[in-house]
């Protein structure tokens, strides 16, 4: 047993790595929203509910994000419509 | 003008009061006139872990609403004699710590103190954010392990936003990583995330790294801050983590197992 624990034990076999990928995904994620100015959530409350007086469309259908570049910064916003019937 | 330090980390548990009563007896050992605040208010323990739990008459909030003075609440450590504690109250409630309050505190041990550490509370409410307000620099503690560090991430970016120092648009406060609880088998094992996974991560410059050690379990219960046994992994750990704070160079020890034999290592039971 311990004879194989030797070659086990140089692969990378255990749950750091998990660990950190997981990490790298949350905390790019949390520090993306970080840099986001504080009125988005209020703006995208408000859009959907213009949107509303003419679509019936659900919260998670707008989207906004603001992609901040070296001389410009873009807000998307991203309209999901429901399907025709 | 006294250096303000933070010792700080969102995440409970994870050694930002035995940092903090380390740091601080190193920092005064060091003959630097050190006052460490207690900035958890309704569950102190930094009077505990310092063994002054019985000397505590006057608190940070008395001192705040003028019913004590600064010399009346502060402790002086029986063991080192540049260095003095500021409990936390026990009692009230923690909108006691307003801006103005603690400005006024910090300001008036600024005038005698060379460095003021300051002990925050896990999380990321009032206590925590009045801790990291004044700061000049940040100690993040972090155990190398999932929720600790996304935790400390978290605090870094309000460092970053909420002190001071970024409010005034002054030069950022400094960071640096303090990892605890590290166990160099399990990161051999592949069962714990490594220094280097945790520095690539958070991004901020590397303070030190406290092995993990039964030794400060026994230094808590005793009351002495563990950079004292100097004798023990744990209590080397700080004192370089110290020197590297005042700018000394010092190699990183205790980050890899004590190396076994090939021999061990083939045959271990």
């Amino acid at each position: 047993m311990s004879f194989l624990d030797y070659f086990r034990s140089r692969k990378n076999t255990g749950s750091a790595n998990v660990a950190k990928e997981r990490l790298q995904i949350i905390v790019a994620h949390e520090r993306g929203k970080r840099e986001q100015p504080d009125y988005l959530p209020e703006l995208q409350r408000e859009l959907v509910a213009v949107i509303r007086k003419y679509v019936q469309i659900e919260d998670d259908q707008v989207q906004v994000e603001l992609d901040r570049n070296e001389d410009c910064s873009v807000l998307e916003l991203n309209v999901t419509l429901p399907e025709r019937r | 003008m006294a250096r303000i330090i933070v010792v700080t980390s969102g995440k409970g548990g994870v050694g930002k009061t035995t940092t903090s009563a380390s740091i601080s007896t190193g920092l005064a050992k060091r003959g630097h006139k050190t006052v460490v605040i207690d900035f958890d208010v309704g569950l102190r323990n930094l009077d505990l872990i310092m063994n002054c739990e019985r000397r505590v008459v006057y608190d940070f909030v008395n001192v705040i609403q003028g019913d004590a003075s600064l010399n009346q609440a502060l402790i002086r450590d029986k063991r080192v004699d540049t260095l003095y504690i500021l409990p936390a109250s026990q009692t009230r409630e923690k909108e006691a710590l307003t801006k103005e309050g603690v400005e006024k505190v910090i300001n008036e041990l600024s005038e005698t103190f060379d460095y003021i550490v300051c002990d925050s509370p896990a999380g990321i409410e009032h206590g925590a954010l009045m801790a990291l307000y004044y700061a000049d620099e940040a100690v993040v503690v972090t155990n190398p392990e999932v929720s600790s560090v996304r935790d400390s991430d978290r605090i870094l970016g309000i460092l970053q936003s909420k002190s001071r120092r970024a409010e005034m648009g002054q030069d950022p406060v400094k960071e640096h990583l303090l990892l605890t609880r590290y166990n160099p088998d399990r990161v051999e094992k592949g069962e714990m995330l490594s220094v280097a996974d945790v520095e690539e991560i958070l991004a901020i410059p590397l303070l030190g790294v406290i092995p993990e050690s039964q030794v400060v379990l026994n230094a808590s219960n005793q009351g002495t801050p563990v950079i004292l046994e100097d004798q023990s992994d744990a209590g080397q750990a700080y004192d370089d983590a110290v020197a590297r704070l005042l700018g000394e160079e010092r190699e990183h020890r205790f980050m890899s197992s004590q190396k076994k034999g090939f021999f061990a290592r083939m045959f271990k039971g």
